[in-house]
């Protein structure tokens, strides 16, 4: 080959040589650079071929969708029963929620979707004014589900399924992040007070395990009260839930403050902004930022630690699927009910995660100091 | 338009005075960093503070805007005396500019948006006439083109010029420079020493920590020089160069001609 000359200073930029880009050499550089790789592209391909097939006869293929009771099914496919996730699918997604009250249940799923999308989205239209509407949405979907004002009330004790992983999910979420927040600076006060009832808050949330507190709420806590007061269960798991991850939260996000520098924080008070608003306008936006991964993945813990309310005898998705596996017409199809469960989380979960990158990547401007 | 304020804050230590330090001591836990500090800049009088590294500089310029307390003695900062009252610290603060070495812009904010913050939230400046106002500025350092981009997307002497007009825009009286140009490429000091030698210019009161003799030459009424937390010396730029008095001035000072 003939290397052209070109007076210094004045080599243009030219294309990369053919064998550094394009599938082939995609597939050389990935799957083909070495004896040991060719063994693993090799392994993947026949793991690969082994699972795939099966996997999809059962989940499709060879998959009934409808019947009466378990022997239709297998009287006409061997793969899933899903005829039996359709029976229950309104007992997974509304619990023991009065029918004809139900409308209130989708209503506030409506609702949850219209204040998702101007806190998730800052190009959304109308934001400020979605924003307000979604500060305002928690009191207005706990109005919706719990009745009272002009609706029937419905007890808290008919809650269930997807809905109830929704309340208990998204409550803690709401609340725990700016209680967190307020954990994590004052575990940063130069006040002895509040620093002490922080750290020993976060410390006593961290070391005792959920179900602990969801045990004390469903029986202690009525020790402590006066009798005859009747403090609904499920506001007593909420307020559990919530202090849990708000423990959990404040030490994500006290990771998030100690590693802005404390530059920011002398530039913000030399220029004469008081405590509130530096925290707010210049160390908290930074902090969160820094603390996305850390955040969702407290936020995941959550939702999926919500599963443990089967145990103070709540009915999130897994309990309804346990009651619904000892009906005789469906014995046997506990696969049908966990894969469908995980399902729903997964979907949930994979969710937040996807949008915590989006995030990230959103509020990158570039500083990598 | 601020005159008048600030005469009715003025105190029986004189009006004429930016800054007052009357035997002003401070300690880091036992450790006596600064010792008897007695220093009066008057008003628009531009001084720069020089000494070998750890002898105080910063802390000294620091305990100004009270971004450090001092224990002993009294600090007056344009006729308000800096004590634990949170008012008189918010209103030193507002009135006194400071620079860092390290520029600390807030990255995740525009340059202009830097420019904005404090006219917005401590005077409440509208945000539009605030936007004019900082483009203002950033045009006096030189880079109203930049004004929507983010900090990490610029030079160091961009950033330090940024962060002047951050400080400027809040119009202040008294400006703290702590060592704007020793985290610089050597290509880009001068670009940050002429927006400060502008700025001199224009009858603005000026603390300057630096090495840079060039500037303390151009600049200074004063060159302070310290070591170990006391001020040793002080006398105009010339005499100071040409002629020190002290034994350590002479060190240091041949220390830092050396290269
Ligand atoms: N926050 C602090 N706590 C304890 N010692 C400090 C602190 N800040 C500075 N010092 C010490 O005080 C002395 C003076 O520091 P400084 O004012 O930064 O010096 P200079 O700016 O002249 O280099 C140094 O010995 C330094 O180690
Ligand atoms: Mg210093």
């Amino acid at each position: 080959m003939t290397e052209k000359n070109y007076i210094p200073g004045e080599h243009p930029d030219l294309p990369p040589p053919s064998n550094l880009i394009g599938p082939v050499a995609w597939i050389r550089d990935n799957l083909l650079s070495s004896p040991a790789n060719i063994i693993m592209t090799i392994l993947s391909v026949w793991f690969l071929y082994i699972v795939i097939p099966p996997t999809l006869n059962w989940f499709f293929l060879d998959a009934a969708f409808t019947g009466e009771d378990r022997n239709a099914c297998r009287a006409v496919a061997d793969g899933a029963c899903w005829a039996f996730i359709g029976e229950r699918f309104k007992l997974f997604t509304y619990g023991f929620y009065p029918e004809e009250h139900r409308w209130r249940v989708n209503l506030s799923f409506i609702l949850l979707i219209a204040a998702l999308i101007p806190v998730l989205f800052d190009k959304a239209p109308f934001r400020s004014l979605g924003l307000k509407f979604a500060m305002a949405f928690p009191f207005i979907a706990g109005w919706l589900l719990v009745g009272g004002l002009g609706l029937q009330p419905v007890p808290t004790s008919q809650f269930g399924g997807f809905m109830l992983t929704l309340v208990i999910g998204i409550t803690g979420i709401v609340f725990s992040l700016p209680i967190g927040i307020l954990l994590a600076l004052g575990r940063q006060s130069n006040l002895p007070i509040i620093k002490v009832f922080c750290v020993s808050f976060i410390e006593f949330i961290r070391g005792v395990p959920l179900i602990t507190l969801l045990f004390v709420a469903s029986t202690m806590l009525s020790y402590f009260l006066p009798p005859g007061t009747n403090f609904d269960l499920l506001l007593r798991v909420l307020i559990m839930v919530v202090l849990f991850s708000s423990g959990y939260m404040a030490e994500v996000i006290r990771g998030g403050l100690q590693a802005i520098p404390s530059g920011q924080i002398e530039a913000a008070d030399s220029m004469g902004l008081k405590y509130w608003q530096s925290m707010r306008l210049i160390v908290l936006p930074q902090a969160l930022k820094i603390s996305i991964p850390g955040i969702v993945n407290t936020f995941i813990g959550l939702y999926k630690d919500t599963t443990l309310v089967i145990i103070i005898g709540l009915l999130d998705p897994l309990g309804i699927g346990r009651a619904s596996l000892s009906d005789t017409k469906w014995t046997g199809l506990s696969t049908e009910v966990y894969i469908f469960v995980a399902i729903f989380f997964f979907i949930s979960c994979f969710g937040m995660s996807r949008y915590s990158l989006y995030l990230e990547n959103k509020l990158e401007t570039g500083h990598k100091r | 338009m601020t005159e008048n304020a600030q005469s009715t804050q003025a105190t029986a230590s004189g009006d004429n005075y930016a800054v007052i330090i009357r035997d002003m001591h401070k300690w880091y836990g036992e450790f006596h960093v600064l010792k008897n500090i007695n220093l009066n800049v008057t008003k628009g009088e531009k001084i720069v503070v020089c000494g070998p590294s750890g002898s105080g500089k910063s802390t000294m310029i620091r305990c100004i805007n009270a971004l450090e307390e001092h224990q002993q003695g009294d600090i007056i900062v344009d006729g308000t005396e800096l004590t634990n009252d949170l008012k008189n610290i918010d209103a030193v603060r507002s009135e006194v500019g400071m620079v860092f070495q390290h520029f600390n812009l807030f990255p995740h904010l525009t340059v202009l948006e830097n420019c904005t913050l404090a006219p917005i939230w401590v005077r409440k400046t509208p945000r539009a006439e605030a936007e004019t106002l900082g483009m203002e500025y950033l045009e006096r350092v030189k880079i109203p083109d930049q004004a929507n981009k983010f900090p990490g997307q610029l030079s160091g002497g961009q950033q330090q010029r940024v962060a002047i007009a951050r400080s400027l825009c809040m119009r202040p009286r008294i400006m703290l420079f702590d060592e704007p140009t020793s985290a610089l490429d050597p290509e880009m000091i001068k670009e940050v020493l002429d927006v400060m030698i502008e700025l001199a210019s224009e009858g603005i009161t000026m603390l300057c920590v630096t090495h840079e003799m060039g500037f303390a030459k151009t600049v200074a009424d004063r060159v302070i020089f310290m070591d170990g937390g006391e001020i040793i010396e002080e006398n105009n730029p010339d005499e100071f160069f040409d002629n020190p008095q002290h034994d350590r001035t002479k060190l240091f000072l041949s220390q830092i001609l050396e290269h």
